[in-house]
């Protein structure tokens, strides 16, 4: 099992940490995992992406070209990588701030309104963590149980945080 | 097994080096290898250690000098500009026969170039960026773990022939994170005492004296033949890491991260038929020429194609190496530009002869 993911947004909406916690919920499962960020010139309100491989073997190239999975969380993001997306791939696309439909139907396509439903869950700022919830239950890469494990030890310095995380993270899962 | 940590390239070289009995860090900012400074600047004061902001690189690299020669632990980081900076404190620290750490978060260049990774500097870090007859140990790491596990041996190295080494890294390695385990501390009291350092102390009847000043031609001649003789044993640290190697007709032959890209281009050659193979020097100096001498004798071997984040730097001693017995081909990416798996499976196609 190799999954290559591209998450892509602006800089502000959690690009990077939707990554990180994907990579540390790989390594709670015994999994080996890259995160690559781009690191280039970007800046707050620019377009910012990482790079995640997950597998059950050492990776080998961090460095995708046809990721498995497209996390777009704004349009700039979803026309730079979706025509890079592997045939029969997966596409999760943040219809909060992304109105259009993606012409490609050799892929799946998933419309998450990742903002309002981070609203319901408490704050907006949760988007990334919604989006983490419907990625899980997609791809069922790892059990739920174990990422909500994660995501208590990943803000175990923010304890009042945490319930409101759980609950972004369990309204993403069921809404896909 | 210890547990598993996710980390930054950059922030587990750090820890590691600490881990590896670093105590002295000198540094200046510079993109792509902030993180080293920034953590170092926290962690070392909690080991009693410490960490200097120097005014420059010029500066940050004589600091390290000064460390090294009172027999402290002592090490640099820097991205390439920085590290050209460097260059004439490099050769010093060599010429005087002392022992440092210097880390290389090669960005794209020459000049200011980019902050995007290359691997621009493998010329400047093993054929001697500095003036005068002298190598490094150099390693080119292309995991963070396995850029921990070297760094935390860097300076036992660097103390057991009393050299500069240095881990030439880019910017993927800095930035990247993946899981590591990390060493256990290194017990500060257990490393050897050091006969030759200037340490303030009135330790012995001789007279202690770092300096790489020789004004007599023969005197300054022994010193370059102690050195060559130094380099010679130096050989026995050559590390080097084969992947489906041995009925390979086509070598592929890559360092650092360059060289997991060109694994995963192994993987997809040998999906479609073609007998792809690896070799991965691990010191980039001294390099792993043996090992390819031995594979260029082979009869199953067709071609090598040596793959960099540059214009054709390893290629060379790749060609030394081989020399003349196969046809060795290059295929590079520059700018901060990083070919990716499928790129390279189509260049290799393409020169497949």
């Amino acid at each position: 099992m190799t999954e290559k993911i591209i998450i892509a947004g602006f800089g502000g909406q959690g690009v990077l940490s939707l990554g990180q916690f994907l990579a540390y919920a790989a390594m709670y499962e015994n999994q080996e995992a890259t995160w690559l960020p781009s690191y280039g010139p970007e800046m707050r309100g620019g377009t910012a992406n990482c790079s995640l491989v997950i597998s059950d073997k050492p990776v080998a190239s961090p460095i995708i070209e046809t990721p498995d999975c497209l996390i777009a969380l704004n349009k700039p993001s979803l026309d730079k990588f979706i025509n890079n997306v592997r045939p029969g791939g997966t596409v999760i696309i943040n219809s909060s701030i992304i109105h259009d439909k993606i012409e490609r139907t050799d892929v799946k396509a998933v419309y998450l309104e990742a903002n309002e439903i981070a609203a319901k869950a408490g704050s907006v700022k949760t988007a990334n963590v919604v989006v983490l919830g419907a990625y899980i239950a997609l791809s069922g890469l790892f059990p739920k149980e174990s990422v909500k494990g994660t995501i208590a030890k990943i803000f175990k310095k923010k304890p009042d945080v945490i319930p409101m995380n759980l609950n972004a993270f369990e309204l993403g899962y069921t809404a896909v | 097994m210890s547990e598993r940590i996710l980390m930054k390239g950059n922030e587990a070289v750090a820890e590691a080096a600490v881990r590896g009995g670093c105590r002295y860090f000198f540094g200046y900012p510079i993109t792509p290898q902030n993180e080293i400074p920034e953590y170092m600047s926290k962690r070392l004061p909690e080991v009693g250690g410490a960490f200097i902001q120097a005014e420059s690189e010029v500066s940050a690299i004589n600091m390290v000098y000064g460390a090294a020669g009172a027999g402290g632990r002592a090490m640099t980081s820097s991205s390439s500009p920085g590290i050209s900076l460097k260059q004439e404190g490099i050769s010093y620290i060599a010429g005087a026969e002392l022992p440092c750490v210097i880390v290389n978060m090669v960005r794209s260049g020459p000049g200011l170039g980019g902050i995007l990774p290359s691997q621009g500097d493998y010329f400047q870090s093993v054929k001697g960026g500095g003036h005068g007859d002298y190598r490094m140990l150099v390693y080119g790491p292309a995991s963070i773990q396995e850029a921990v596990d070297i760094t935390y041996k860097a300076f036992e190295k660097a103390e057991k022939y009393r050299i500069p080494v240095m881990i030439l890294g880019d910017g993927v390695l800095g930035q990247m994170m993946e899981p590591v385990v990390l060493p256990e501390m290194t017990d500060i009291a257990s490393i050897p005492v050091k006969e030759w350092a200037t340490d303030g102390t009135k330790s012995g009847k001789d007279r202690r004296i770092i300096n790489s000043l020789y004004i007599e031609a023969d005197v300054l001649e022994g010193m370059n033949n102690k050195f060559a003789a130094l380099y010679e044993r130096m050989k026995a640290e050559t590390a080097c890491e084969t992947y489906l190697a041995d009925d390979a007709e086509i070598i592929l032959t890559a360092f650092g991260i360059t060289a997991r890209i060109a694994k995963s281009a192994v993987d997809i050659l040998r999906e479609s038929g073609v007998k792809a193979g690896l070799i991965r020097p691990i010191t980039l100096y001294p390099f792993p020429s043996d090992i390819y001498a031995q594979y260029a004798a082979k009869k199953t071997v067709k071609q090598f194609i040596t793959l960099e984040l540059n214009l054709g730097q390893m290629v060379e001693d790749v060609r030394l190496a081989v020399n003349g017995a196969k046809p060795v081909d290059f295929y590079g990416r520059s700018g901060g530009n990083i070919m990716s798996p499928e790129e390279t499976v189509q260049q290799v196609l393409k020169k497949i002869k």
